[in-house]
């Protein structure tokens, strides 16, 4: 059985009496492991894919099963702590909170799962040192580089040790070196044996996944592969996925 | 997510914005501190009401008077009405067991009857002159301060006895506070309307609560500033207005004689055919017990039924009048004050909705991270409640600490004839007020909060 399993999935929205279908119809299997790109241009319903995916929202019809936990008929509470408990976000604008400094921040999760005070600090100490930011744990996000707040924000999604990370469009707020250092970071992770999800709109990111999924219209496209085979990445990465896949 | 870290979170937030939480917290301030300053007011006042009726003789006095208008069915036995006499105090004596210290009471209005008491070329007029039997003392609380009260011979032998009251001593000998040295007038003789008495026993002298504060702190100052003149020279007008005051001034003005004394020597000339007047102006007594007054009031109407063959020409007066009259004065303020304390709060807990919505509508995208990253709808919900509540209860703790500095300050800028006295009950009802605003304020914030959808937060800038 797959990791997350998508039937049929359809997400409608009604805008002042337009009816607009963000997703018609997708169906997917991501296995563990996977490290997946989601690509397709601006209003092709990849985020609205992946906030379905991330059990940030519900669709309208269609069947969803999260580590073999029914999601499309779940409770907002039920939701909640499927966030915290089995789920990574990296954003696009890094979401840390500017008022905590970065062990604050990376903890946030384990707050809402009751873990105790002293484990909570532990867990976030490893977590940053994943992402080698272990010497910047009382600092606040607004004295950091973008590149090190996308990093604790990396952080924070694997301090859960979550079954699956979704990355919205992580490096489209970085210039090119620091997004290279980013997408390294998911390899590693990938390498380490975790599920990942990136959504981007970049070609050049998705060509440096094993998995892609090219989305139009609210349907999965298909021949992504092909259309993407002969593509140069600007992306030099030291690991390349490819290898471990 | 555990309590404690909820409370640290709202702490945070709240010293987060330490200037705009201050001012919030002002309403709360204001509610407390009045609620509690307005019940320590009350409950200074009821004090002063309650010392007067001490001061009267307390609840268990019971006082029968004669009454000179009949009740309109008894109008035409107006002629045959026998008035108060010595024989109802005896038959009172036998025949009503639960009242005790049975005392009659002749009583002349020192004004009315235009008394004047003279020492050499010194003239007193006192408010009241009492021909009464010792017993008096204890049913009007009264203290013999020096010498002693005239007894049961003096009565008998119609001596020509008295016991005044301080003021009287002020007139006739000089007010020690005004020529610095107290004379104590026991043995001296004056004349009263121009008979010869000797004063065995003078009173202390009865002053309210503030009174004797006040005389505490000059004394007090006159200790520190040795050069100024001693005691106090100012005249400060009539010392002890209002209710309560009153009846203080009234027995420092009283002076008491043996009722054979005021028989004889004041009544003997008053009647028709130059004997003395039997009638008595009032008989004085006490009940046992509190808790059996209706009964003990049914026996004397009983025995004064009889002895006065039915007609009612006389009535009670008890101080369960005036005490429900202090209840009711008191009910009043203290409703009143209430209302104004509640409007306070109200006012106050509406700028903590003010503020609490201003603040989640700036957090939008935190409580969005937060829900992403699995808060649930009850914990944005008892996040947001619990800063609420930790704003009204910070400003409840410093209302209360305010309402102690107002309370003093009252006291010490503009002294009223009763001090307010802050208790226990109206900090800990008033701080409860406080967490029941911060509650009910934080509601409708909360909730908005709470339900906002995680993506729609997030997307929010």
């Amino acid at each position: 059985m797959a990791l997350v399993e998508l039937r049929d999935i359809k997400k409608i929205y009604h805008l002042g009496g337009e009816t607009i279908r963000a997703l018609d119809g997708v169906s997917l299997d991501v296995q563990a492991g996977d490290f997946t790109s989601i690509i397709g241009p601006s209003g092709s319903g990849k985020s609205t894919l992946m906030h379905i995916l991330g059990c940030l929202d519900t669709p309208t019809s269609g069947s969803m099963s999260l580590d073999g936990m029914d999601i499309h008929d779940a409770t907002p509470r039920q939701l909640a702590k499927v966030r915290g408990e089995k789920i990574g976000f990296v954003f696009q604008f890094f979401n840390l909170l500017p008022k905590l400094n970065v062990a604050q921040n990376v903890e946030l999760p384990l707050i809402y799962q009751g873990t105790s005070g002293r484990s909570r600090k532990e867990k976030a100490m490893q977590a940053l040192e994943l992402v080698g930011l272990q010497d910047r744990a009382g600092h606040r996000p607004s004295q950091l580089s973008g590149g090190q707040q996308q990093r604790v924000a990396i952080a924070r999604a694997l301090v859960n040790d979550p079954r699956i990370i979704f990355a919205d469009e992580p490096t489209g707020n970085l210039d090119t070196h620091t997004g290279e250092m980013i997408l390294e970071t998911f390899c590693k992770l990938h390498q380490e044996g975790r599920t990942i999800m990136l959504v981007t709109h970049d070609p050049e990111i998705a060509a440096l996944t094993p998995q892609k999924i090219e989305i139009r219209d609210g349907k999965i496209a298909q021949n992504v592969d092909a259309k993407l085979a002969g593509k140069e990445s600007r992306f030099k990465l030291s690991t390349s996925p490819h290898q471990s896949s | 997510m555990n309590l404690l870290d909820t409370i640290l979170v709202g702490i945070k937030e709240i010293w987060a914005h330490k200037f705009r939480s201050m001012l919030t917290m002002l309403g709360i301030i204001l509610g407390v501190s009045s609620l509690v300053a307005m019940s320590a007011l009350v409950k200074g006042m009821e004090n002063g009401m309650k010392e007067a009726l001490v001061a009267m003789g307390g609840l268990e006095k019971v006082r029968v008077e004669a009454q000179d208008d009949l009740p309109a069915y008894q109008k035409h036995l107006t002629d045959q009405a026998p008035g108060l006499l010595m024989r109802d105090v005896y038959a009172l004596q036998s025949g009503a067991p639960l009242v005790e210290n049975i005392t009659p009471i002749v009583e002349q209005h020192g004004y009315r009857s235009r008394i004047n008491i003279t020492y050499q070329n010194k003239r007193a007029r006192p408010w009241r002159i009492y021909g009464t039997w010792p017993g008096i003392l204890d049913l009007e609380d009264h203290r013999v301060e020096h010498g002693r009260m005239f007894n049961e011979i003096d009565n008998e032998m119609a001596r020509s006895v008295c016991v005044i009251g301080v003021e009287i001593r002020n007139d006739l000998f000089g007010d020690p506070e005004k020529t610095g040295k107290e004379i104590i007038p026991v043995g001296k003789v004056i004349q009263i309307n121009g008979q010869p008495f000797t004063i065995v026993g003078m009173f202390e002298h009865y002053m309210t609560e503030k009174e004797r504060k006040e005389k505490e702190l000059a004394r007090l100052e006159a200790l520190k500033n040795p050069q100024a003149q001693v005691g106090v020279v100012r005249d400060k007008g009539r010392s002890g207005s209002g209710p309560s005051g009153y009846v203080f001034r009234l027995k420092n003005n009283s002076v008491f004689i043996p009722l054979q004394t005021m028989m004889i020597q004041f009544r003997a000339a008053a009647g028709v055919d130059e004997t003395a007047d039997p009638k008595l102006s009032g008989i004085y007594m006490k009940v046992k017990d509190i808790g059996v007054l209706e009964t003990a009031l049914q026996q004397i109407r009983n025995v004064l039924q009889v002895s006065h063959n039915g007609i009612e020409d006389w009535t009670f007066r008890t101080e369960e009048d005036l005490a429900d009259g202090i209840q009711l004065t008191i009910s009043n303020f203290r409703m009143s004050g209430v209302i104004i304390a509640a409007i306070a709060l109200v006012v106050g807990g509406i700028g903590i909705m003010n503020i609490m919505l201003a603040s989640i509508s700036e957090r939008v995208r935190e409580i969005g991270i937060r829900k992403a990253v699995g808060a649930t709808t009850a914990d944005i919900f008892i996040q947001i409640i619990m800063e609420s509540l930790v704003i009204a209860l910070v400003g409840g703790v410093m209302g209360l600490a305010v309402s102690i500095a107002l309370v003093q300050s009252i006291t010490a800028f503009t002294p009223t004839e009763n001090n307010p006295v802050i208790t226990l009950q109206a900090m800990v009802f008033a701080f409860g007020c406080s967490a029941m605003v911060g509650m009910v304020a934080g509601m409708i914030p909360a909730f908005k909060a709470s339900k906002l959808h995680p993506i729609q937060a997030l997307k929010y800038d």
